[in-house]
């Protein structure tokens, strides 16, 4: 999934400030699943955004919901009727969400209330790590199923490099080193032989490198 | 605000500090009316956005009131508690509300004295803060 | 002989090889680079000239580089792998070869997370084996790594480090015979202090008979004090100081912890050369390059062969 933080709120409240009626649109997908802008993280923020601005003494009123995929134009144009009675929105999904709000309503300003992380998996219930970063060419078949481009911090795809200690990254007790792992499960699998084989230089081209990225399904296009 | 009569609300766990209010209520302790007691099933039940709804509501003050460590009928519900407690007491600090405004109490079911005390430094505590300032600029 | 690099004549000659290190100064202060070079004239065969190390920006490794050939020693220009991509990289080793620099070392690099710009971005385009790989084809097949031609191919000696002493162990003899598959011609190893898990890795190089595939020199350190053999021991990431190295720096009154570590260091350097394989020294003495001739004449490694 998507993974993403509530912004401070500090920042939050600085971006409506000059606003009062404000739209406060949540996600069903990704943020719903790792409790970063789903429904009920729509009503915590609109209560503390409440409280924040009675104490200030300014007005506000929220308008709360939460869409099935802000990502999705058909999710967006439910909407329309909302968006009339409001003077901002506020969106709690992660850029792809926002980006869509905008482009979509363009005469009203959108601003986002979480920091999208990154893609990641739970580890367990309240922790969420990176697996993935899209690099557009996937390595797991020949790694054992870890990923070195988003699980080693320097990116090595002929690791480990020589900071691993006892199975742990250099940079942090807390980071497992992706190496260790991919070594463990090459073992396990009997492919060891495997990690003799030098992986060239990656082309980073399907990874951004050649600018924004775009998938084109010609029997489903319209 | 000489007048000032906090309102507090605190959330009981039917197994411990909801029947040790009702001991205190059977032993005739007295004890604050400002608290005004929410039955829950267990303190684990308790939602991050029932705490501060009830602070948005009008609450002074919040607390949660669960079994004592080791003690919960649902293996770790008051352990659960305690740490949506403290996400809440840092998000009330976002907003600009005091964290003493929300606690965590661990309590037993036979602690009634211990229920009464618990009120009643709260309610003291809370007055001694004053009126929410959510709901002090709210009445303005 | 591959190149022109004088490390590469002192090898090949069947000598044991000295290399040191200079770090190049954070400010404008190519003085201090003169100085260090001072200390190491006539001493080393090459001198290491580090690459942003721990990544704490400094004088660049390629300017450093120029000014210790300037002052008629061997720079041995190290490149990593963070703060470049492959095009800056190539460019680099194009221009450090036109300035007359005909030795490298390819790494990795320290994270940015433990130098002084933690919020930079860590750039790794291509890892330290494939920077191998590159200098390589440049050298030997005239190409860039994007596959065109290159006119004028930087003959580069290439060089690689290895840390016998990181986790997974069963790995790092593989992990050599990759660098050296890759392209290597010589390793610098990390400072040992822990010579029988050292002799126990080369076992293993020469098992798989890497030993005659590219020359090894033995990465040596000198401690100054107590402290820093402590910090070595505990706080550098994969760093293997064995409690007695600490214990005897402990065991003499703080004024002798120099000479202490100088002893250590010369012992280590003896008994490595009895190791089969081993052919030459890498000293690495941090802000201490003074002390280089010292060891490098208590452990007879003076004078240095003419070739």
């Amino acid at each position: 999934m998507i993974t993403a933080e509530r912004k401070p709120l500090e920042e939050i409240i600085e971006y409506i400030k000059p606003f009062k009626r404000i739209l406060l649109l949540g996600c069903n997908e990704c943020v719903t699943v790792c409790s970063a802008g789903g429904r009920k993280e729509v009503g915590l923020l609109a209560s503390g955004l409440q409280m924040a601005r009675l104490k200030s003494g300014t007005d506000i009123e929220i308008q709360q919901h939460t869409l099935e995929r802000q990502c999705d134009p058909e999710y967006v144009e439910e909407i329309v009727s909302m968006i009339d009675g409001a003077d901002a929105v506020l969106s709690m999904a992660c850029g792809c969400g926002v980006q869509q709000l905008a482009m979509r309503y363009k005469e009203i300003p959108v601003f986002p209330a979480v920091n999208t992380k990154f893609m990641g998996a739970s580890e367990r219930q309240g922790v969420w790590a990176e697996r993935c970063q899209g690099c557009g060419d996937c390595l797991l078949g020949i790694t054992g199923g870890i990923c070195p481009i988003s699980r080693c911090a320097k990116q090595l795809m002929n690791g480990p490099c020589g900071g691993s200690t006892t199975g742990k990254c250099e940079i942090s007790e807390d980071v497992d080193c992706a190496w260790q792992l991919i070594w463990d499960r090459l073992k396990a699998l009997g492919l060891t032989e495997r990690y003799l084989d030098i992986m060239p230089a990656k082309d980073w081209r399907s990874g951004g490198g050649s600018g924004p990225r775009k998938i084109i399904r010609e029997d489903l296009a319209e | 605000m000489e007048n000032f009569e906090p309102v507090i609300v605190a959330f009981c766990c039917h197994y411990c500090a909801y029947t040790a209010a009702d001991m205190a209520g059977t032993q005739r302790l007295p004890y604050p009316a400002n608290v005004k007691i929410i039955r829950i099933p267990c303190s684990g039940k308790i939602d991050t956005l029932h705490i501060v709804k009830a602070f948005e509501k009008g609450a002074d003050g919040v607390y949660v009131a669960g079994c004592l460590e080791g003690d919960c009928h649902f293996k770790n519900g008051n352990v659960k508690a305690a740490k949506r407690v403290a996400y809440v007491q840092k998000y009330l600090e976002e907003i600009g509300l005091e964290s003493e405004r929300l606690e965590m109490v661990n309590i037993s079911a036979g602690m009634g004295h211990r229920f009464a005390e618990l009120a009643s430094t709260m309610t003291e505590k809370i007055r001694k803060l004053g009126p929410s300032p959510v709901k002090a600029a709210a009445a303005l | 002989m591959k190149t022109e690099s004088n490390l590469e004549k002192v090898l090949a000659a069947g000598h044991l090889a000295v290399t040191s290190e200079c770090g190049p100064p954070r400010g404008c202060k190519p003085e201090e680079v003169v100085a260090k070079s001072k200390f190491l004239d006539g001493i080393v065969d090459a001198v290491n000239v580090t690459d942003n190390q721990t990544a704490m920006v400094r004088m660049s490794s390629l300017a450093a580089s120029v000014i210790v050939k300037q002052q008629g020693l061997h720079p041995l220009f190290q490149v990593t792998c963070r703060d470049r991509n492959r095009l800056a990289m190539q460019a680099d080793i194009i221009g450090a070869y036109s300035l007359g620099i005909d030795t490298m070392l390819c790494l990795s690099g320290d994270h940015t997370k433990f130098g002084d710009h933690p919020q930079a971005m860590n750039v790794h385009d291509i890892d330290s084996i494939q920077l191998i790989q590159m200098v390589k084809d440049m050298r030997d097949k005239g190409i860039f790594q994007g596959g065109a031609e290159l006119k004028g191919s930087p003959k580069m000696f290439i060089g690689a480090a290895a840390n016998p002493f990181a986790d997974p162990f069963e790995l790092r003899v593989m992990r050599l015979a990759k660098k050296i598959a890759a392209g290597a011609d010589f390793i610098q190893t990390q400072c040992i202090f822990n010579v029988p898990k050292f002799e126990q890795w080369m076992e293993g190089v020469r098992k798989m008979g890497l030993h005659k595939k590219c020359y090894i020199l033995a990465g040596v350190t000198p401690c100054k004090s107590l402290g820093a053999a402590k910090y070595m021991a505990n706080r550098v990431p994969g760093m293997d100081v064995p409690k007695d190295v600490v214990d005897r720096m402990a065991s003499v009154p703080k004024e002798k912890q120099a000479d202490e570590g100088v002893a250590i260091c010369v012992e280590t350097i003896e008994r490595l050369k009895k190791v089969e394989g081993v052919a030459g020294f890498h000293i690495m003495a941090i802000e201490w390059e003074e002390k280089v001739e010292e060891i490098c004449q208590r452990a007879g490694l003076l004078p240095r062969p003419q070739v």
